[in-house]
């Protein structure tokens, strides 16, 4: 997503369109009632800098209100203001980590928060507030530690003001300010906060230059949020809750975009605790049924109990579906890719022709959806974990009939998200202000929250899309490739939304292709096309989005053509990658180093490799596996990832081992299926996802880099299923082509 | 009214008798702690402990409760072996988005007290049946090791 911003000028235009107005500057007092931060500790103003390559993309300097990011207490302590979602990822650490690196406060001191919605809080690339396309590290870097470096300015210049003495005899060390000579004074920065939060931002500030100077960037350094979150005071969204507060449940129609035809609630009434029973609209033209009552057991009593006609459009039945996906992926598409001639195939000397079939995937967040709404006449609270506070922000606004600006967003912890709480729909806030305005109307006067079970989590749609691919490679007599006809089935994930302007280009969404249009490997005469068949089945970007699929396609054949050329598969993808792909070449390099690859593996067991960029960085794994009866058992990973400067090791380790674990439990396990537009599946009884036994025995590899930082999130996803197959294939010569892993049927 | 011991304390509560444990502690008590993961026993987040066994809250009807000692993640620490298992969770930087890890941290507690030097199977078997989405799995392994060490 980052690479299509920047190649995507007016992105950031579009995005801002939907936010809340153009950038304002916001008073002082006006920021303390949009934060809630009055009281309590001194606030310093910061700009962001206008030079910045994200900030690039803004037509104009941002006129940015004071005390956006830093706030420092009299007692030292310092906090961060956090413009993401902290969804596990670890931006409440590694965002610190690159303003402390500057400021040069005592690290002990630092804390982090969400920041409120804001147009100050805006992605510097993409121009809302909004988390996602792992560029939350990438699009701070330098945004970030230039705060930080204005702070520690501005603390500096108050100080040489107080003691009369030039700039340039004072210096600070973890949090202190040091007179050089002189009186060789001393003072923490808490005694300065007040004076400098009065100095004019810094117009140009500089930030290390030499790495050697990094006390924090660098350094494996522990989650601030860890001991909240093993004591039980972490809140999430779904805990969050607000005085006289009412808890909902909503019947959903059963087919998306479904409606109620007939409603006898008779006997939900008469629940004790349940105090209504209202239809509301519901996603996509759909209505439903809410049950507002006074917890969430008689709310989910009461639901159980009524009994609902509903008038539903037709819907998909998946194998028809996969069926019209085969047949469409048998045709070439709209074009994505046309290197050379698509003649060139039928010089080959063999051909490889596979077909694969990836079937729709729910993110299964461990905290289902919830949000809590308190709607009052000219303002309204919303509080929920938002991955797009600005979408969100002005959606519910639209939904509750008040401007942006009404509307306070209040972020959250979130129990995971993977992509599922940045829907360009804000469906399920949508959805809870519409319960909220029902309840009005019925002269209910009170905030509500909107809890789904992991049921209505499950089934409630926003998939990873199901898809087709179709390829048919052709080799010379050697084994080379001489020319690959590439055809792609799969919904738009952005057709209708406000990203189709700038990421769908000649009917071809771009979240769809990436992964094989921009593949490293010298491929002559590559023909990529793509079919965007409409179903009645929402769909969304799941953790790595296109590549979860692409990767898959690519890896496992590159890993075919090896076997046909009687290569090992690391030489062979070497030798396939020019010279200019060096972080590719490092990372299998890294790979063959690490994972013991020369070595002869244990008994009954077999390794491969695949390896991937998405998101700026390249992934790569090479797992060992071994199958038991039917089942395929993962026992080893060895990972390598290069991903820039790695700011905290300690979290790309942790965010790679995550992007494995979901990618592998999607490989093993993962399948959304429909029968009649019905979900099929319910809870994680069905819905199977990886447990600690099923963990691999992992080590991950950072390549030494000093170059800026790209994505860590998503990039240990794509290449994981890949190398299982095809380890699996070195173990058994079966080829998985279709997800998720079935031997008994490869 | 049901009457439950929860972390020590004795509470009222104004519920249907077979409201579960989950949402009396999460709408009643305010303990939020103890999280909503699945409401069908199948993903672990909801375990506390009545009378120290490792319990899912979501499908234990309050009406069950009767004279049993309830103990939440909010009053786990005041435990020295769910206090030596938070401090490895802290030390091991186990946790990612979080939402699991009431559930991991009391599994692992009441491990812990039956098994002081538990076995890769003996976790298997305890932690098995709590789901983490972030797949902080290997460092959650490590991390009751390194509890169980600290334990001595």
């Amino acid at each position: 997503m980052d690479k299509l911003i920047q190649q995507n000028p007016g992105a950031a235009e579009v995005l801002a369109r939907l936010s809340t107005a153009a950038p304002r500057k916001l008073g002082r007092r006006e920021f303390f009632r949009a934060t809630g931060l009055a009281g309590g500790g001194l606030l310093l103003g910061i700009a962001l800098p206008a030079g910045h390559r994200f900030a690039q993309a803004q037509q104009q300097r941002m006129v940015y209100p004071p005390a956006a990011f830093v706030r420092i207490a009299p007692d030292d302590t310092v906090t961060v203001l956090i413009n993401k979602l902290e969804f596990g990822q670890g931006v409440m650490t590694a965002m610190p980590m690159l303003i402390a690196e500057e400021l040069d406060c005592d690290w002990n001191k630092v804390r982090a928060e969400h920041a409120p919605a804001a147009q100050v809080y805006a992605h510097p690339g993409f121009g809302i507030q909004m988390t996602g396309g792992s560029t939350s590290i990438a699009s701070s870097y330098t945004q970030f530690r230039t705060i930080g470096a204005s702070a520690r300015l501005m603390l500096l210049q108050a100080a040489a003001a107080e003691w009369k003495t030039p700039l340039e005899r004072l210096d600070t060390r973890d949090g202190v300010i040091i007179e050089i000579g002189g009186g060789k004074r001393r003072a923490p920065y808490g005694r300065f906060v007040e004076a400098a939060a009065r100095l004019p931002v810094p117009e140009r500030v500089g930030v290390k230059a030499d790495r050697k100077d990094f006390k924090l960037i660098g350094k494996p350094t522990r989650r601030l949020d860890a001991r909240d979150k093993v004591n039980g005071r972490a809140r999430f969204s779904i805990d969050h809750g607000l005085p006289n507060m009412r808890v909902a449940l909503v019947a959903r129609p059963p087919v998306f975009g479904g409606r109620v035809a007939k409603v006898d609630d008779a006997r939900a009434r008469a629940i004790k605790g349940v105090q209504a029973v209202l239809t509301v609209t519901t996603d996509r033209g759909g209505s439903g049924v809410a049950v507002i009552a006074d917890g969430y057991w008689p709310a989910k009593q009461g639901r159980d109990a009524l009994a609902i006609d509903w008038t539903l459009p037709p819907g998909v039945s998946t194998p028809t579906q996969m069926a019209q996906y085969r047949a469409l992926a048998a045709q070439p598409g709209r074009p994505a890719r046309s290197d050379g001639s698509p003649e060139a195939i039928k010089t080959a000397a063999r051909t490889i022709d596979a077909e694969f079939e990836f079937p729709y995937l729910a993110h299964a967040s461990m905290e289902p959806l919830s949000a809590l709404v308190d709607l009052k006449s000219d303002r309204m609270t919303v509080i929920c974990g938002s991955q797009f506070q600005t979408i969100d922000q002005v959606l519910t606004a639209q939904a509750a009939e008040l401007k942006p600006e009404q509307v306070d967003l209040v972020t959250t912890y979130a129990g995971g998200g993977f992509g599922r709480r940045a829907n360009p729909s804000s469906d399920y806030l949508v959805e809870a202000v519409r319960v909220a305005r029902a309840m009005k109307t019925a002269g209910i006067d009170a905030p509500v929250k909107v809890i789904w079970t992991r049921e209505d989590d499950m089934q409630g749609g926003y998939y990873r899309p199901a898809h087709v691919h179709r390829v048919t490679v052709g080799l010379d007599a050697k084994g080379a490739p001489v020319g690959w006809q590439h055809v792609l089935v799969g919904q738009s994930i952005l057709r209708g939304t406000a990203f189709e302007k700038f990421m769908v280009k000649d009917g071809v969404d771009a979240t769809i292709t990436e992964g094989v249009v921009d593949t490293p490997y010298r491929l002559p005469n590559l023909q990529v096309s793509v079919h965007h068949p409409e179903a009645n089945v929402p769909v969304l970007w799941w953790r790595a989005v296109g590549h979860t699929h692409t990767a898959y396609v690519m890896e496992t054949l590159i890993d075919e053509l090896a076997a046909a050329a009687r290569q090992d598969p690391i030489a062979f993808r070497l030798a396939l990658l020019d010279a200019q792909h060096t972080r590719h070449r490092a990372v299998l390099n890294l790979l063959r180093e690490r994972s013991g690859w020369a070595a002869p593996v244990a008994k009954g067991r077999a390794r491969g490799v695949a390896v991937h960029e998405s998101f700026g960085s390249v992934c790569g794994h090479v797992v060992e596996v071994s199958v038991q009866g039917k089942e395929i058992r993962v026992h080893k990973v060895t990972s390598a990832i290069d991903c820039g400067t790695a700011v905290n090791p300690l979290t790309v380790e942790a965010q790679v081992q995550s992007a494995l674990v979901y990618g592998l439990s999607a490989a093993l396990h993962g399948r959304i299926t429909l029968k009649d537009g019905r979900v099929e599946q319910s809870n994680f009884h069905d819905y199977p996802v990886l447990r600690l036994p099923e963990m691999p025995d992992t080590s991950v590899h950072i390549v030494p880099s000093t170059a800026a930082p790209t994505g860590v999130g998503e990039p240990g996803t794509p290449p994981i299923a890949p190398a299982v197959a095809n380890a699996v294939f070195a173990l058994t010569g079966k080829r998985l082509r279709k997800l998720p892993f079935d031997l008994a049927a490869a | 009214m049901t009457t439950l011991n929860v972390n020590g304390r004795t509470v009222t509560v104004d519920a249907d008798p077979s409201t579960p444990l989950l949402w009396a502690l999460r709408d009643q008590l305010q303990l939020t702690g103890t999280k909503f993961g699945c409401g069908i026993a199948a993903c672990g987040a909801c375990t506390v402990h009545v009378n120290g066994a490792p319990t899912r809250a979501c499908v234990t009807p309050i009406s069950a409760l009767a004279g049993a000692q309830v103990t939440t993640i909010e009053a786990i620490d005041n435990d020295r072996i769910g206090r030596a298992v938070q401090d490895a969770w802290v030390r091991n930087d186990v946790v990612q988005c979080g939402y699991c890890q009431s559930g991991q941290v009391m599994a692992a507690t009441a491990l812990l007290k039956t098994r002081r030097n538990p076995t890769d199977r003996d976790i298997d078997e305890a932690m098995g049946g709590i789901l983490c989405r972030c797949g902080t799995y290997q460092r959650i392994r490590a991390a009751v090791k390194d509890a169980a060490k600290s334990l001595g």
